[in-house]
């Protein structure tokens, strides 16, 4: 009996892959379908919308020459320098604020004020403190992580189930234990998803702020082949833009199972 | 009635818990609900007390005030002749759910709350306590990962593991289906026996409050009076079975329809 369940397995292996792939590629699919045929009818201009087979050459060719991965190093090194300065500053602030009422009430006013300011608005006055390349992008950088990751931590700590920290304060855990054991462990789903949102908003964050200003990075490459009218490499940096972007993603997210092991997640009905 | 006897306080020495006149008020609303009214017991080294009464009858809040975890009571609670000012080592609790954090293992849920100076031999009386509570083998799972009846032995384990004098738990097994319930009362005795600990147990099942019971105060609903105090004179290993048992079960459950 076994053997034969096993053959009926191994059978409905490859219709089950087909399955996904045409569940997963059909839209794309048919989306390039759709690109090849508008611009290959000659309805658009090259300039306006590129065809799929232009775009894809001009990857290769940005590839090959070194210098989408040049511009995407320095993209990704103020990412990561923006990024874990925003990690270690949200994490480091969002715990105190969230231990400390007395401190979140302090706090409060002066956040809800600045947090709707959008970080780019904010790239003036960071390029007129600290100039045109890495500083201000840094800068911009950590402010556009920070509040998700700061807004995650306070929100992690805030819902910490009453019922556990009870149970702390009948056992007298000293609070030390109480903070690494407790409180961080229990925000720890919170904490890392603000990471990952934190994440995606450095990304974005370094694409506005060198489409804005600069001689390097990724989006300097978009705005440079727009100036020499060479829409294909403008797409083809999009697409990389969005490739690291999902990359980086992926990676937190392994992440994130790594670490919360307890926890059981929902893969939906 | 021979079974029902009302006990006379201090024939054992010194109590270890007393509770007198304890009154317990909410206000909802501007309107005063009374909780507890003028409760008045003791409970003695070694014993095995069990708090039986209605749902909602404030038994819960009753435990809560022992447990130094509602400060908001009038009347005086002393434990061995001291009043109890918040939560203490000297009394563990094993609540209605288990409470365990999810994050830790058994192991660690124990580590947790332990105190215990020298740190040599921590792992070896963890794990004796698990051992204890017949969990060895388990100690590296989470909480996830076990049944409802052994993460209430862990929860029992960490209620015990500061060797508190008294214990108190609050309906422990009323999440448990009946079969695992009526193991974990065999169980709770024989932990009962071996750590010689003192035990007040909240239930509103009444073949537990018999079957476990060296005394079983019995409340009304609310607010919460205490109706009487019976005191089980049937020997141990009772049998759920024989006619004294069966007699004692049939008073209280007549006392308690009344209502």
């Amino acid at each position: 009996m076994a053997t034969v369940l096993r053959g009926e397995h191994s059978e409905n292996r490859l219709p089950a892959m087909l399955d996904t792939i045409g569940k997963k590629g059909l839209l794309p699919i048919s989306f390039l379908l759709l690109w090849h045929w508008i611009t290959t009818s000659g309805r658009v201009k090259q300039i306006l919308l590129p065809s799929p087979e232009n775009v894809f050459l001009a990857l290769i060719e940005t590839l090959s020459s070194g210098e989408l991965v040049h511009h995407l190093e320095t993209s990704l090194v103020r990412v990561m320098e923006g990024f874990a300065l925003a990690a270690f500053l949200g994490i480091g602030l969002g715990m105190a604020l969230g231990l400390s009422p007395l401190l979140n009430q302090m706090a409060e006013g002066v956040i809800q004020l600045l947090r709707p300011i959008p970080p780019i608005a904010w790239l003036p006055l960071a390029i007129l403190w600290f100039g045109i390349e890495e500083g201000s992008k840094v800068f911009i950088i950590t402010l556009g992580a920070f509040f998700p990751i700061f807004l995650n931590v306070l929100q992690g700590i805030k819902q910490t189930n009453e019922n556990v920290v009870e149970v702390a304060r009948v056992f007298k855990v000293p609070w030390p234990k109480f903070i690494l054991k407790v409180i961080v462990p229990g925000s720890m789903p919170f904490v890392v998803a603000g990471l990952r949102i934190g994440l995606g908003y450095a990304w974005m964050c370094v694409v506005a702020a060198e489409l804005s200003g600069g001689m390097s990075g990724i989006g300097y490459m978009l705005m440079d082949s727009r100036a020499l009218a060479r829409t294909d490499r403008v797409l083809a940096g999009m697409l990389a833009i969005g490739a690291v972007g999902k990359s980086m993603d992926y990676l937190l997210q392994w992440f994130e199972r790594k670490i919360i092991r307890w926890r059981r997640f929902y893969n939906g009905i | 009635m021979a079974a029902l006897l009302q006990r006379d306080i201090g024939s054992r020495g010194a109590p270890l818990l007393c509770l007198s006149n304890v009154f317990k008020k909410y206000v909802n609303n501007g309107q005063e609900l009374i909780a507890l009214q003028d409760l008045s017991f003791s409970v003695f080294p070694r014993e095995f007390v069990c708090i039986l009464g209605p749902s909602g009858c404030g038994k819960t809040t009753l435990l809560r005030i022992i447990a130094g975890l509602e400060p908001d009571y009038q009347g005086m609670v002393t434990l061995e002749g001291e009043p109890i000012r918040g939560p203490g080592l000297e009394r563990g609790i094993v609540f209605q759910e288990h409470r365990l954090l999810p994050w830790l293992t058994v192991n660690e849920n124990l580590e947790l709350v332990l105190h215990k100076s020298n740190n040599g031999d921590r792992r070896e009386f963890i794990h004796s306590y698990v051992e204890l509570v017949g969990l060895s083998g388990f100690e590296d799972a989470y909480p996830s990962q076990l049944s409802g009846g052994m993460a209430q032995r862990v929860a029992i384990a960490r209620a015990l593991i500061n060797k508190p004098r008294l214990l108190l738990m609050d309906e422990p097994f009323g999440a448990l289906d009946a079969l695992t319930r009526l193991r974990m009362q065999q169980e709770i005795l024989r932990i009962w026996t071996k750590e010689k600990t003192t035990i007040l147990m909240v239930t509103h099942d009444i073949e537990e409050a018999v079957y476990l019971g060296d005394k079983i105060i019995v409340l009304s609903g609310r607010p919460a009076t205490i109706k009487r105090i019976v005191e089980v004179n049937i020997p141990r290993e009772r049998k759920r079975i024989e006619p004294q048992f069966l007699q004692v079960r049939q008073q209280l459950y007549n006392e308690l329809m009344q209502e």
